[in-house]
């Protein structure tokens, strides 16, 4: 029942998915290249003086022949599909990991005491809503690197999910089994290791895992911003080239690594869950 | 008199309250000698958990203290076992681990091995194994949950084992074969208890003495009830014991009709009435037996029947009262008039 079900969900997929590159594949007309090339076209790169969406047969030979060499570094302005997406993904992690460094013992505290927590709470309600782009100008002035900055911003925008889910995970550990500590005799570091960390663990992931979109929607555009190297630069890059059919390709291919990004954190999130 | 292996001297627990304080329960001391079972009944709010909770060191008296072996408890520690209603199992955990955590917290120089050895040893003498003991809390079901909670408590070897109502949670037939579990292992192992029920049979069937609470707000322990049932218990033929429905009647008839009327707050109008000191000690399974051996002595019966309707009447607490502290100093024939509702019951 269940197995035929998710078949029938495939199905429906795949169909979907014709009908719509079908229906796109038809509205875009190949550009029709009867006449030879005059020079004046020749010198305009073969454009068509209007630009057009690219048809989905376009993207996919695109998408073949890029992902065939993702490494390839032909010079600033052409780099492969792999490279700007392992800058991007290095910015990303990078920035993340430093935020858990804070946000997790942080959390952690502030979890634990509700004084810190009164005390902190203000700062972090400010502080959380601010657009993580909105740091750019002054993360740019004060650390005079572009590529600092954009790791920083990242910190700064997936700081607050993580710090948060912590603290309330850690807050809401069942007071039954940090008697459990207690009664055991347990020392503050191993309470906070055997019983609240595993206790917190799902929800603290959970705050990981809407980190990391959070991150992986950013950094597009930091790097948009900033320039010289990664996915969102690739994306701004095409665009200024007029080349639609490489902004398109990168769109699909930032959704693809964003959805790797969180099914690994899904899939770690799955690892700690338990069953009360 | 030598000093019990825990000694609970004139505890009391209050809260600040709208106006004034509120007082849960106080004067509550009472003794339990090593090897002892020791059962607590009383209705709820009467603060049963929170003595266990103090007993156990997880929360602290207004007033008064608990000594154990001497030495006054302070905090929680290794060498008392809770087990509580709601398991408290880590659900992270198989539970075989659940077990090795408090192994390894027990003695903390052992190897893995010798730790996981040690607490496989108190799984199957719950009973746990076939792979069950592999198995996640969630994975088991109520009463194994509770079994691996027992074997976690009795693994670290305490010397005081505290239950905190373990089987109200459970359906009637796992608790019966819980209990019967309990049984055995307090009997092989010699085991200090105390344990909190709701259950009268319950107590009657495990404890070697029952307390008795009165209601709460100022719940005091009002008597010490002396189960003079002959061990090894079964669950079974216990019912058949003469001392048993002696027991149970009391009990009953404490826990509906007398708990209210001896309660602090119907008391309260009599300044310093002072029940200071432990619990008189009522033994009614004794008192049963002596009564009909005799030939129903006049005295008991005729205590029973002129006494009766102001129990089942009652005409009010402060009756009730009066009755209970005159007879407080006399035990001998205290007794007799304690069992005389019970004498009733057993002639019948």
């Amino acid at each position: 029942m269940l197995k035929s079900d998710s078949w029938r969900a495939v199905i429906v997929s795949v169909s979907l998915l014709v009908i719509f590159l079908g229906l796109w594949q038809l509205s875009t007309p190949a550009p029709q290249a009867e006449e030879a090339l005059s020079e004046y076209e020749l010198l305009m790169g073969g454009a068509d003086q209007e630009a057009r969406v690219p048809s989905p047969s376009e993207i996919i030979g695109l998408a073949i022949s890029e992902l065939s060499n993702p490494f390839y570094d032909a010079g600033p302005n052409d780099k492969g599909i792999g490279i700007q997406l392992g800058w991007s993904l290095y910015r990303v992690l990078t920035g993340f990991g430093l935020a858990a460094l804070i946000a997790l013992p942080l959390g952690f505290l502030i979890g634990m005491s509700p004084m810190m927590y009164k005390a902190l709470n203000p700062f972090i309600q400010v502080l959380k809503p601010i657009s993580p782009l909105a740091w750019m100008p002054l993360a740019l002035f004060i650390i005079k690197d572009s590529e600092t900055s954009s790791i920083f911003v990242i910190f700064i925008c997936s700081i607050w999910p993580m710090l948060i889910n912590t603290a309330f995970g850690v807050a809401g550990v069942r007071k039954d089994w940090v008697n459990v500590a207690r009664t055991h005799e347990l020392g503050p570091m191993q309470t906070a290791f055997q019983v609240i960390l595993p206790a917190a663990a799902p929800t603290i992931l959970t705050g990981m895992r809407i980190s990391i979109g959070i991150a992986w929607l950013v950094i597009v555009a930091a790097e948009m911003l900033v320039g010289g190297t990664g996915i969102g630069y690739y994306v701004w890059n095409e665009w200024n080239n007029l080349d639609l059919t490489s902004v398109i390709f990168s769109i699909l291919m930032i959704g693809v690594v964003g959805m790797l990004l969180d099914l690994a954190l899904a899939s770690a999130t799955r690892l700690v869950t338990y069953q009360e | 008199m030598n000093p019990h292996f825990l000694e609970i001297k004139s505890l009391a627990k209050r809260f600040p309250a709208k106006q004034g304080e509120l007082t849960v329960f106080e004067d509550v001391s009472f003794g339990i000698e090593k090897g002892e079972f020791v059962c607590i009944i009383g209705h709820s709010g009467c603060g049963k958990s929170t003595i266990l909770n103090v007993l156990a060191g997880l929360d602290a008296p207004s007033d008064g203290e608990v000594l154990m072996a001497g030495k006054e408890v302070r905090g929680p520690a290794l060498e008392r076992g809770i087990v509580f209603q709601n398991y408290s199992l880590l659900p992270w955990r198989s539970a075989l681990s659940n077990v090795m955590f408090g192994v390894a917290a027990r003695w903390p120089g052992w190897s893995k091995t010798r730790v996981r050895e040690h607490s496989l040893k108190y799984l199957h003498m719950v009973g746990l194994k076939d792979g069950a003991e592999q198995r996640k809390p969630a994975q088991l079901s109520g009463g194994m949950r509770q079994r691996v909670a027992i074997a976690r408590a009795f693994a670290i070897e305490p010397k005081l084992l505290l239950l905190d109502e373990p089987f109200g949670a459970l359906d009637a037939l796992t608790r019966g074969t819980i209990q019967d579990e309990l049984l055995k292992i307090c009997a092989e192992t010699h085991q200090t208890v105390f344990m909190i029920t709701h259950d009268v049979d319950e107590a009657i069937l495990l404890a070697d003495r029952i307390l008795l609470m009165t209601n709460g707000p100022q719940a005091r322990i009002a008597e010490s009830v002396r189960v003079s049932i002959e061990r090894p218990r079964e669950r079974g033929s216990i019912v058949h014991d003469p001392g048993y429905y002696p027991i149970r009647t009391h009990l009953v008839d404490f826990l509906v009709s007398r708990s209210h009327g001896l309660s602090g707050s119907a008391n309260s109008g009599a300044p310093g009435s002072g029940h200071q000191g432990p619990p008189r000690i009522v033994d009614p399974a004794e008192a049963a037996r002596g009564a009909s051996s005799l030939g129903s002595p006049s005295n008991a019966i005729g205590n029973a029947v002129s006494n009766r309707p102001s129990h089942a009447i009652g005409k009010g607490p402060s009756n009730a009262v009066s009755h209970s502290t005159s007879n407080a100093n006399g035990a001998t024939d205290d007794r007799s008039v304690e069992s005389g509702p019970l004498l009733r019951a057993v002639n019948l």
